[in-house]
């Protein structure tokens, strides 16, 4: 067992932990949070991206104890006081989701593109959302939704031509 | 999945790195992870020790070294792709690095993690071979340096010891050159079934200098050195280029697969290698 102590969503945790704990499960069996989901185990899907030190990373392709010392920010660290963060709500208005197993590491994904690039292009969005499969949208409202939170105008004509 | 049980070890300097390397007897070392722990994971390899580089702030970072620039392995790829002097000086590099796996596997993956791992299907093999890298590397005895072409030996193998760690990797400055990589893939995010770095030195419209690296066109990266003396004294044009790039595939021995068979990867080798060096043309 290793001790880590780890910030997630605010808040600091201190634990003991088997070297061999991925970030995702320590996130989801340790602290509960499961909204954060394991989607593909093969760190191909994105479906479990976190922030960590301020930039997104795949939690199932992270140790635990790599991440001691350090600060993580989940699906469910975004809203407070009941208020949707800016993505989730551009996400719930542009109806980006069917099954919604995607949604929380889109979000997050999402994020990180508008924090590198307030102002993306459709063709960065998607550049930028490469890491993270969505099996049912076709990823056409996911798009929307991030130029609807980036306060650009979405484009449906070359979202039609694109798609 | 969930690797097996392992002992981990997160030393803080290079010194205690290499020792803990050399008394571990099946140690493998950590770096970003991303290639290391999906290997952990499947249970592909089941290591006793983990020694992890992270906490090593003097593995980090590109620095300017006169005649040369030095990335330190442990410098995430997302660092490379933004850094400068990379971008002056070895402009190839950030051509690959930006379409190397995805944003989320940039932030974590390591420029020395990835060229330690050694797969051939990697984007940074190329380039480095490309532009005469030096991989400096450190043992319990010291450190030695060793040229891109002796550094990858065959599939995910380097020159590299049990009891050695990969501090950082000289590349000697191309200012002024223009470059590409040129990465086929079928779908998003993935390996390149081929893939070709291009670095070419072009005076009032002549090609002087040119360097080719092939990705996945054998065991290990490759020099396509036919095409590269093909190309001296070319004018930078699709005609020239095109006639110059038909001898890229000389000498490899690419895999056949699911993606694609030899003779595909060679027909590709050819296609790319065209629109590589006429990309980094700027024709």
């Amino acid at each position: 067992m290793t001790k880590i102590t780890v910030t997630v969503d605010g808040a600091s945790y201190t634990d003991d932990v088997e070297p061999r704990m991925l970030l995702v499960h320590y996130l989801r069996e340790r602290l509960g949070k499961t909204g954060t989901v394991v989607g593909c185990d093969t760190s191909n899907c994105g479906a479990c991206t976190v922030h960590l030190d301020g930039h997104s990373v795949k939690s199932c392709n992270v140790l635990a104890v790599q991440v001691d010392g350090g600060e993580v920010t989940t699906i469910e660290g975004l809203a407070h006081d009941g208020e949707l963060h800016p993505m989730q709500s551009a996400f719930h208005e542009c109806h980006a989701l069917q099954c919604g197993f995607c949604t929380p590491g889109m979000i997050m994904q999402a994020i990180d593109v508008l924090n590198d690039n307030p102002k993306p292009t459709e063709k960065q969005i998607r550049e930028g959302l490469e890491g993270n499969l969505c099996r049912c949208t076709g990823y056409h409202n996911i798009v929307r939704a991030v130029q609807t939170a980036s306060g650009q105008e979405s484009l449906p004509a070359a979202i039609e031509e694109s798609a | 999945m969930i690797p097996a049980q392992f002992e981990y070890v997160a030393p803080t300097t290079l010194e205690d790195a290499l020792q803990a390397l050399s008394e571990a007897g099946d140690a493998k070392i950590i770096a970003g992870g991303q290639s290391l722990l999906p290997v952990l994971r499947m249970r592909l390899n089941a290591p006793e020790v983990v020694i992890d580089l992270g906490r090593i702030e003097s593995l980090r970072g590109v620095r300017d070294d006169g005649d040369a620039i030095v990335i330190g392995a442990m410098t995430r790829h997302a660092d490379v792709l933004t850094d400068p002097l990379v971008r002056e000086n070895a402009f190839v590099i950030t051509k690959a690095v930006e379409v190397l796996a995805d944003p989320q596997v940039r932030h974590r993956g390591t420029f020395g993690g990835a060229l330690a791992h050694a797969d051939p299907a990697g984007d940074l093999g190329a380039p480095a071979l490309a532009l005469d890298a030096e991989f400096v590397v450190a043992g319990q005895g010291g450190t030695r340096t060793v040229a891109a072409e002796d550094f990858f030996v065959d599939l995910f193998t380097t020159a590299l010891e049990d009891t050695e760690i990969l501090t950082e990797v000289r590349i000697p400055k191309r200012a002024g050159w223009g470059a590409h990589y040129e990465k086929f893939v079928r779908v998003a995010h993935q390996w390149p079934i081929v893939a070709v770095a291009a670095a070419v030195r072009v005076e009032g419209g002549t090609i002087a200098e040119a360097r080719v690296g092939l990705t996945n066109m054998g065991s290990t990266p490759l020099r396509a050195r036919a095409v590269e003396q093909a190309l001296v004294g070319q004018p930078a044009t699709d005609e020239a280029v095109r006639a110059a790039a038909a001898s890229a595939a000389e000498g490899t021995n690419p895999p056949s697969d699911l993606n694609g068979d030899a003779d595909y990867r060679r027909h590709l080798a050819t296609v790319l290698t065209r629109r590589a060096v006429l990309a980094a043309a700027g024709a």
